[in-house]
């Protein structure tokens, strides 16, 4: 952190000492507190500024774009099927996560649809991006508060996971799978049975870090009650995910709207927290980890055979049209309105991203509240920077 | 005659196409009555709507009444969801795809500007979207912006949550809000000329170089050349 001090601060304090007086009532006066674009706590390169008056901040500001990409220009200039090596870049922590509202789309616009295998398998994919990106939050969750063994238990664990990704799909960070109209392939040999065993120890991480952290002192000391969002400003800055979930709204699009996908074939629940604040964010995030593991599990045991791929013409060109699909990633809703018109490519893409909106609120939260709460509101928000500047 | 399949088997031939075909009746009750509500609440401000079946409901409001019909479909229908706003240039890229050589002849290019659902009649439209949490179904505005001056009315008093989304769409497309506290720039360095998402705004690197992966197959490299190969079959 760096402080930058002000003029005027520095002629206050110097006619201070030579006043020395003593027993004065403290007066404070206003710092500017420049926290980034390098730090930890900030996934990536966000920079926040923030005005303090003694330890309360009085308006705070985040400062997004050092890693602006361009991907809506981008699209625009590549073809459908290019477009996924993109998009997987834009939360890269669950990259599969972010391929597949795209993909469907694409096929909602062409008027297809994957088959039963195949959506399966998206599903299961898509959920193993689910834990492999919040298992890294909650691990880092502790380093934020000082605590380190999570973030080494965190590191240990998803790797499990990535190897299962990087099993199926090739890729471990940026799988680029998803096809129009299908997978590029179906499951490897053996690929059944060491998911499962990596969804009971995924299992057991949730128990370690829930026993860990959660119903330790400091962390709910420095958690409870800290950043609290009622629901009405939740959904006002369109927050999503866990963090409106954490505010008492009980909405997930996984359940709440019909995709060509698997989730509504397998028994699952939605787990929300009425209180709002940082502990109720990471909460909601751990128990949705664990209710991952168990919707993998009973979607393999359900997994229908059959083709992984549908009839698609060689030549990918998408009819005109218009199509909004939004999906719950691990950072909250994630859509895409994609803009066709005829072409191989799309016309427009709209990338609307979780992080963005869930950091909007920032200026609002933060305001009062103390500076060693900034890191831990942000880190229990959960923003990844790509997901900010796409 | 197709035998019947064990359960959980899916005939690899047949594709969803297929089980779909038989004809149902294209509507969707639940965006038609949806439709009748939003028109008894906005009156005059709608200038247009269209039923994506199944999946969206697009209603194009006039641009005086941007703003008053964000308030009225919250506080009327119960939209408080604030998911995104932006725009759409809807002129053809003078530029092509990207795909084509920026050194070749080029092609006479249509210039026609043509709007998407629920029509419109400016080159460039607002469009956001807004969600009923309670029922889980979504609509989508859109309207449209003077080509002379593109001002729209800021959100940002219906939904707090709009102010960085204004900002973002100032800074990509060039679109003022009335209204607006604060229009600085989100990612682009203050003094950046143009509005890299305006159709006309090129994307300099394909300028300089054209995009290789247009080319669907491609040799492998140290694969030997194809038409070598051919010819010492020959």
């Amino acid at each position: 952190m760096t402080m930058i001090g002000d003029r005027q601060q520095l002629a206050y304090i110097a006619s201070q000492a030579a006043d020395a007086r003593v027993n004065v009532e403290l007066e404070t006066e206003g710092m500017t507190l420049n926290i980034g674009p390098q730090h930890p706590a900030t996934h990536g390169t966000l920079r926040i500024i923030a005005r303090l008056d003694g330890e309360q901040v009085l308006w705070a500001e985040p400062s997004c774009g050092y890693m602006h990409r361009g991907y809506e220009k981008l699209t625009e200039v590549r073809t459908f099927p290019q477009v996924t090596a993109l998009v997987n870049r834009i939360d890269w922590l669950g990259s599969f996560a972010n391929e597949v509202p795209f993909i469907l789309a694409a096929e909602q616009l062409m008027e297809i649809e994957a088959p039963p295998r195949a959506q399966w398998i998206r599903t299961i994919l898509f959920e193993l991006s689910r834990i492999a990106n919040v298992s890294l939050f909650l691990g880092d969750l502790g380093v934020q508060l000082g605590a380190i063994t999570p973030v080494f238990f965190a590191f240990r664990d998803r790797e499990y996971v990535l190897n299962l990704i990087e099993g199926a799909t090739g890729g471990r960070f940026h799988p680029n799978f998803d096809r129009i109209g299908g997978l590029k392939d179906d499951l490897p040999a053996g690929w059944i049975d060491e998911t499962r065993a990596v969804m009971k120890k995924m299992r057991k991480f949730c128990d370690e870090i829930e026993n860990l952290l959660f119903g330790n002192e400091i962390f709910e000391s420095r958690t409870r009650g800290i950043g609290v969002i009622p629901r009405d400003v939740a959904l006002q800055y369109g927050m999503s995910g866990a963090n409106l979930r954490a505010s008492g709204v009980d909405w997930d699009l996984r359940r709440d709207q019909s995709l060509p996908m698997a989730w509504d074939k397998v028994d699952w629940k939605v787990w929300t927290h009425n209180d709002g604040d940082s502990y109720a964010r990471c909460w909601v995030r751990l128990q949705e980890t664990r209710e991952s593991t168990l919707i993998v599990e009973r979607l393999l045991d359900t997994l229908p055979s059959g083709p992984v791929m549908t009839k698609v013409p060689r030549i990918i060109k998408v009819p005109e049209g218009e199509a909004w699909v939004s999906t719950e990633n691990p950072l909250g809703e994630m859509g895409y309105y994609v803009v066709s018109k005829g072409d191989l490519g799309p016309f427009r893409v709209k990338i609307r991203s979780a992080s963005f909106n869930n950091i909007s609120i920032v200026p609002w939260l933060l305001k009062g509240v103390y500076v060693p709460d900034i890191i831990t509101i942000l880190a229990s928000l959960y923003f990844i920077l790509g997901d900010i500047d796409r | 005659m197709p035998l019947p399949l064990p359960s959980g088997k899916v005939n690899p031939l047949s594709s969803p196409a297929d089980s779909t075909a038989e004809a149902t009746p294209r509507q969707d009750a639940m965006r038609e009555q949806l439709l009748s509500d939003v028109t008894a609440c906005l009156g005059d401000a709608l200038v247009q709507s269209h039923i994506n079946v199944g999946n969206d409901l697009c209603v194009r409001v006039a641009t005086d009444a941007w703003a008053s019909s964000a308030a009225t479909l919250k506080a009327s229908l119960g939209f408080d969801y604030f998911c995104f706003l932006s725009a759409i240039d809807w002129m053809p890229s003078p530029f092509g795809k990207g795909e084509e050589d920026p050194t070749a002849e080029r092609e006479e290019r249509s210039t026609e500007i043509k709007q998407g659902l629920a029509g419109g009649e400016t080159r460039m439209q607002v469009f956001a979207r807004l969600v009923n949490h309670r029922t889980h179904v979504g609509i989508t505005l859109k309207t449209d912006v003077p080509d002379a001056t593109p001002v729209v009315p800021s959100w940002v008093n219906v939904f707090t949550g709009a102010n960085w989304h204004e900002r973002e769409t100032h800074e990509m497309f060039g679109i003022s809000f009335a209204g607006h506290p604060d229009l600085r720039n989100m990612y682009l360095p203050t003094d950046f000329e143009g509005h890299p998402l305006r159709k006309d705004f090129p994307l300099l690197s394909r300028m300089v170089k054209p995009w290789p992966g247009i080319v669907d197959v491609e040799p492998l490299p140290g694969g030997g050349d194809e038409d070598e190969a051919e010819g010492s079959a020959q």
